[in-house]
C-alpha cells in the first residue's frame, strides 16, 4: 500500500554505515528517509510499531536464481521478489543462467521491465560473463552495462578456461563490474554430487572434493592481483577457500566473498539418506568448514551472506540423487539462520547487518544498505525472538525444496518496506 | 524366533540393517534351501500365491537370474521388469514408476539400480517389502551374504578370519556391504588397492559411524595385504569406468594388483579367493587362479540363490528355517 508519510516506531535501528545501534524513529515520507531520532511526533502518517524489534537497512541478496526467463515453472520474478520480501530482501541481484542467458542487453532489459511491472522488491539483473555461460566468448558487456546490470557472473558454471576469465576481469573492469566466479573445477568435481568424504563414503554418492574449489578460488586469486581487477567469490563452502581469500585481502588484493547460509549452518551429514533437498553445488562441507566461514564472516574475510536462492520444480528434486538438481529455496529461511550466528555470539548486530545489507550494496554499487536521512527508504524490519516453523507449503517462492522444512526458527522479518511502501508484513 | 530385525522392517536395503541375530538366521534358512536346490523337483511351496517383481533398471543377467529362480523355487510369481537410464530422461520420475508397481500390489519388489540410494527412495513410496540388489556404488547386500554362506561353509565361523577385499573399494557396492556385515562378525578386514580407487577419506581410523565403514587395515601393497590372509576377495576392475584414468592402464594395474598363484602362497593355509563375477581374466585374477582349487566363484554363484530363497522367504513371513 501506497503512503505518503510511514513513521516506524521505537526499533533498535541498526546502521553500520553511520554506526547507529540504538532506540530511534524513522519518519519515512515520499519513498525518501527524512528524519531519525529518538521521538519523533507527526499527524499524518501510517505508525508501524516497531519496539522490541530491529530497523535495519532493507537486506541485500546478492545471489538469487529468479529463473525467469525461462524456466518460469521454478520461480518468476513476480514470486521470487515475494519471497525476498518475506524473508527480508529489499533488493535481491539476479544470476544470468535463465533462457536465454542474460547475455546481452535485450534480456537484460526484459528481466528490468518485468522487476518493474511483477517484482516485489528491487531487482538488479547480473549478465553473465561469456555468451551462453559457455565458457568462451565474453558476453555483450557494454551494452549489457549500458541497460543496468550490477555484476557478472557465469554463475552455475565456473569459468574453466583462465585466459578468458583474465580477459573478463580486465574488460568488466572497465565498467567498474565485479566478476562473481563459482568457483568449481569441473574436471576435478568430476560427476561429485555431494563432499567427498566419509560420508559420501557410506552413501556410495560420487564426492565433489573441496580442492574442487580451492584450486579455483587459487587462481582467480592470482588473476585478480595481476589484473587488478575485482572477483567476488559466490557461495564459498571451504575452509581452504576463506584461508586463501583472507591471505589475499592480506596482500592487497581485490577480492570479495559471500557465504550462504546453509553452508554455516548443515554439514554434509544432512544429506542423510539422499536427502535431495541437502543436494548444492557447492556442497555441503564439514564441521570445520562451517567454523572456518563463520571466522570469516566475523573477521571481515567474506563480506556477505547471500542465499544462493535456487528454486527448483518437485520433479526436478524428487528423483535419483544423482539425478536430482542443485540447490534449495535461500530467501525465506536466511534471516533466522544469519541470526543464529549473533545468538551464537558470532557477530554482532553490526557486522549482521554489514554483510546482509551494506556490503553487498557497497560491491554492487547500489544505492542501498543504509537508513540515513536522504537514503532511500529500503527498511527491513526483524523480530529477532519471534518463534516459527519452517512450512515449505507456506513459502512464497514457488520452489519447496529447503533442507529445512520443520525446522523451529527463532527471527523473522516482520516488515519489508521497499521503496518506502510496506511490500510484505508478517501477519 | 523373533520378528525384530530386518523382517520387522520388511526391507533389506543395506548391510546396516541387518543385526547378527538376522544374519545367523539367514545363513541358517539359507543351508536349508541349498539342500532343496539339490533335489530332482527343486520347488517348494511357501511361496505359492506371492508375487515378486525383479525390477532391474541396470542390466545385470547374473543377479536378476539368481532372484529369478531364487523366488521360482519358493512357488513365487516372478515378474521381470526392466529399464535403463534415468527416470527423468523417460519423463517418468522413479516416483511414478514406483506407485505404479505398487498399485500392481506385489508383496516383494527386487532393486537393482545404476543409481545410489533408490531402492531405499522407493521402500518409501512403496508398501511391500524391498530388496536391494545392488544400488549405484552403495551396497548389494545379498551378494554379500552370499560371499558369508560361502565363507562359513568352507571355514566355519568368520570370527577373527583373515579378510582382504582387494581392488576397486571406492566404486564396488559389493566392498561396503561386505565391509559391514564381515565386521559385525569379527573378521579382520584389509582393504588394498591403488591409492586412486580407495575411498578418499580414512575409513579406517572411522570408529563411530552407524553405518560402519570399519577396516582393520589399508594398503596399496597386494602382497602385504595377501600376506596371512584366510580369504582374498577380489574385485571387478570395472572396465568401462575406466576413462575416470584412475589408473594408467589395464596391463599395470594386473601388474600391480592381479593375484597370481605366487602371491597366493603368502596367504594362509588353504586361502579361499571370492570373485563377484563376472571376471576379466588375466587383469584381476590369473587364469591359474581362477581356475585353481582356491577359487570358490562358482559355489559363490550356488549359494547366491541358496540365500536369496532364504531372504525372500523370511521376508515374505515364512517364520524360521525348520518349517522350510
Ligand atoms: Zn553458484
Amino acid at each position: 500500500m501506497s503512503v505518503k508519510r510511514l513513521l516506524i516506531k521505537g526499533g533498535r535501528v541498526i546502521d553500520p554505515a553511520s554506526g547507529v545501534d540504538g532506540i530511534r524513529d524513522v519518519l519515512v515520507e515520499k519513498g525518501i528517509i527524512s528524519i531519525i531520532d529518538i521521538s519523533i511526533q507527526t499527524e499524518d502518517a501510517k505508525v508501524l510499531s516497531a519496539e522490541g524489534k530491529w530497523v535495519v537497512p532493507g537486506l541485500v541478496d546478492m545471489h538469487v536464481h529468479l529463473r525467469e526467463p525461462g524456466y518460469e515453472y521454478k520461480e518468476t520474478i513476480e514470486t521470487g521478489t515475494k519471497s525476498a520480501a518475506a524473508g527480508g530482501f529489499t533488493s535481491v541481484a539476479c544470476m544470468a543462467n535463465t533462457n536465454p542467458v542474460n547475455d546481452c542487453a535485450q534480456v537484460t532489459e526484459f528481466i528490468r521491465n518485468m522487476a518493474k511491472s511483477k517484482g516485489a522488491v528491487n531487482v538488479f539483473p547480473i549478465g553473465a560473463i561469456t555468451k551462453g555461460l559457455k565458457g568462451e566468448a565474453l558476453a555483450d558487456i557494454a551494452e549489457m552495462a549500458e541497460a543496468g546490470v550490477v555484476a557478472l557472473s557465469d554463475d552455475g558454471k565456473c569459468v574453466m578456461n583462465a585466459a578468458v576469465m583474465r580477459a573478463a576481469i580486465e574488460y568488466a573492469g572497465m565498467f567498474g563490474l565485479a566478476i562473481i566466479e563459482h568457483a568449481e573445477d569441473i574436471d576435478l568435481k568430476q560427476n561429485g554430487v555431494m563432499n567427498e568424504g566419509v560420508v559420501s563414503t557410506r552413501l556410495g554418492l560420487v564426492g565433489a572434493p573441496r580442492i574442487s574449489e580451492d584450486t579455483i578460488t587459487a587462481r582467480d586469486i592470482s588473476l585478480a592481483e595481476y589484473t587488478g581487477g575485482h572477483v567476488h567469490f559466490a557461495h564459498v563452502s571451504t575452509a581452504g577457500a576463506v584461508e586463501l581469500i583472507r591471505f589475499a585481502k592480506q596482500k592487497g588484493v581485490k577480492v570479495t566473498a559471500e557465504a550462504a547460509p546453509h553452508h554455516f549452518t548443515l554439514t554434509d551429514e544432512a544429506v542423510g539418506e539422499y536427502d535431495t533437498n541437502a543436494k548444492m553445488a557447492p556442497p555441503l562441507r564439514e564441521s570445520r568448514d562451517i567454523n572456518a566461514i563463520i571466522q570469516g564472516l566475523a573477521d571481515g574475510t567474506i563480506d556477505c551472506i547471500a542465499t544462493d536462492h535456487a528454486p527448483h520444480g518437485i520433479a526436478e528434486k524428487e528423483v535419483e540423487f544423482d539425478s536430482a538438481a542443485f540447490g534449495i529455496v535461500g530467501l525465506e529461511t536466511a534471516v533466522p539462520l544469519s541470526l543464529g550466528l549473533v545468538r551464537d555470539g558470532r557477530l554482532t548486530p553490526l557486522r549482521l547487518v554489514e554483510v546482509m545489507s551494506f556490503n553487498p550494496s557497497k560491491i554492487l554499487k547500489i544505492n542501498r544498505g543504509t537508513i540515513q536521512p536522504g537514503a532511500v527508504a529500503d527498511i527491513t524490519i526483524i523480530d529477532p525472538d519471534k518463534e516459527w516453523v519452517v512450512e515449505p507449503s507456506q513459502f512464497k517462492s514457488k520452489g519447496r525444496n529447503t533442507p529445512f522444512a520443520g525446522w523451529k526458527m527463532k527471527g523473522k522479518a516482520v516488515a519489508t518496506i521497499v521503496n518506502g511502501n510496506v511490500a510484505y508484513e508478517d501477519n | 524366533m523373533s520378528e525384530k530385525g530386518f523382517t520387522q522392517k520388511r526391507r533389506l536395503l543395506s548391510a546396516a540393517d541387518l543385526t547378527i541375530e538376522d544374519v545367523e538366521r539367514i545363513l541358517n534358512t539359507a543351508s536349508a534351501m541349498k539342500e532343496v536346490s539339490t533335489r530332482d523337483v527343486k520347488k517348494i511351496p511357501p511361496l505359492r500365491g506371492k508375487t515378486i517383481i525383479n525390477c532391474f533398471l541396470e542390466p545385470s543377467t547374473r543377479t536378476k537370474t539368481s532372484f529369478e529362480i531364487a523366488g521360482k523355487r519358493l512357488s513365487a510369481d516372478v515378474i521381470n521388469i526392466s529399464a535403463t537410464g534415468s527416470s527423468l530422461s523417460k519423463g517418468e520420475t522413479i516416483k511414478d514408476m514406483a506407485r505404479n508397481l505398487s498399485a500392481m500390489k506385489p508383496d516383494l519388489v527386487v532393486v537393482r539400480s545404476q543409481y545410489s540410494g533408490i531402492p531405499l527412495r522407493i521402500s518409501e513410496w512403496i508398501d511391500c517389502a524391498v530388496v536391494n540388489a545392488g544400488d549405484g556404488r552403495h551396497e548389494h547386500p545379498t551378494q554379500s551374504l552370499l560371499d558369508l554362506f560361502t565363507i562359513r561353509e568352507k571355514k566355519g565361523p568368520l570370527d577373527n578370519l583373515n579378510i582382504s577385499i582387494i581392488g576397486d573399494i571406492l566404486n564396488s557396492r559389493v566392498a561396503r556391504s561386505n565391509i559391514i556385515l564381515m565386521k559385525l562378525l569379527g573378521a579382520n578386514i584389509t582393504l588394498c588397492g591403488p591409492a586412486t580407487l580407495l575411498p578418499v577419506c580414512d575409513i579406517s581410523c572411522d570408529n563411530n559411524r552407524p553405518a560402519g565403514l570399519v577396516v582393520d587395515r589399508v594398503t596399496n601393497s597386494l602382497k602385504e595385504a595377501v600376506t596371512g590372509a584366510d580369504v582374498v576377495m577380489m574385485l571387478r576392475i570395472q572396465t568401462e569406468r575406466l576413462n575416470e584414468k584412475k589408473f594408467p592402464n589395464l596391463r599395470e594395474y594386473s601388474k600391480l594388483y592381479g593375484l597370481s598363484p605366487e602371491t597366493l602362497k603368502l596367504a594362509a593355509k588353504d586361502p579361499l579367493v571370492l570373485h563377484p563375477g563376472p571376471i576379466n581374466r588375466g587383469v584381476e585374477i590369473s587364469p591359474e587362479v581362477a581356475d585353481g582349487p582356491w577359487c570358490v566363484m562358482l559355489d559363490q554363484v550356488t549359494n547366491g540363490v541358496a540365500v536369496r530363497m532364504a531372504v525372500l522367504y523370511l521376508l515374505l513371513g515364512g517364520g524360521s528355517a525348520s518349517n522350510a
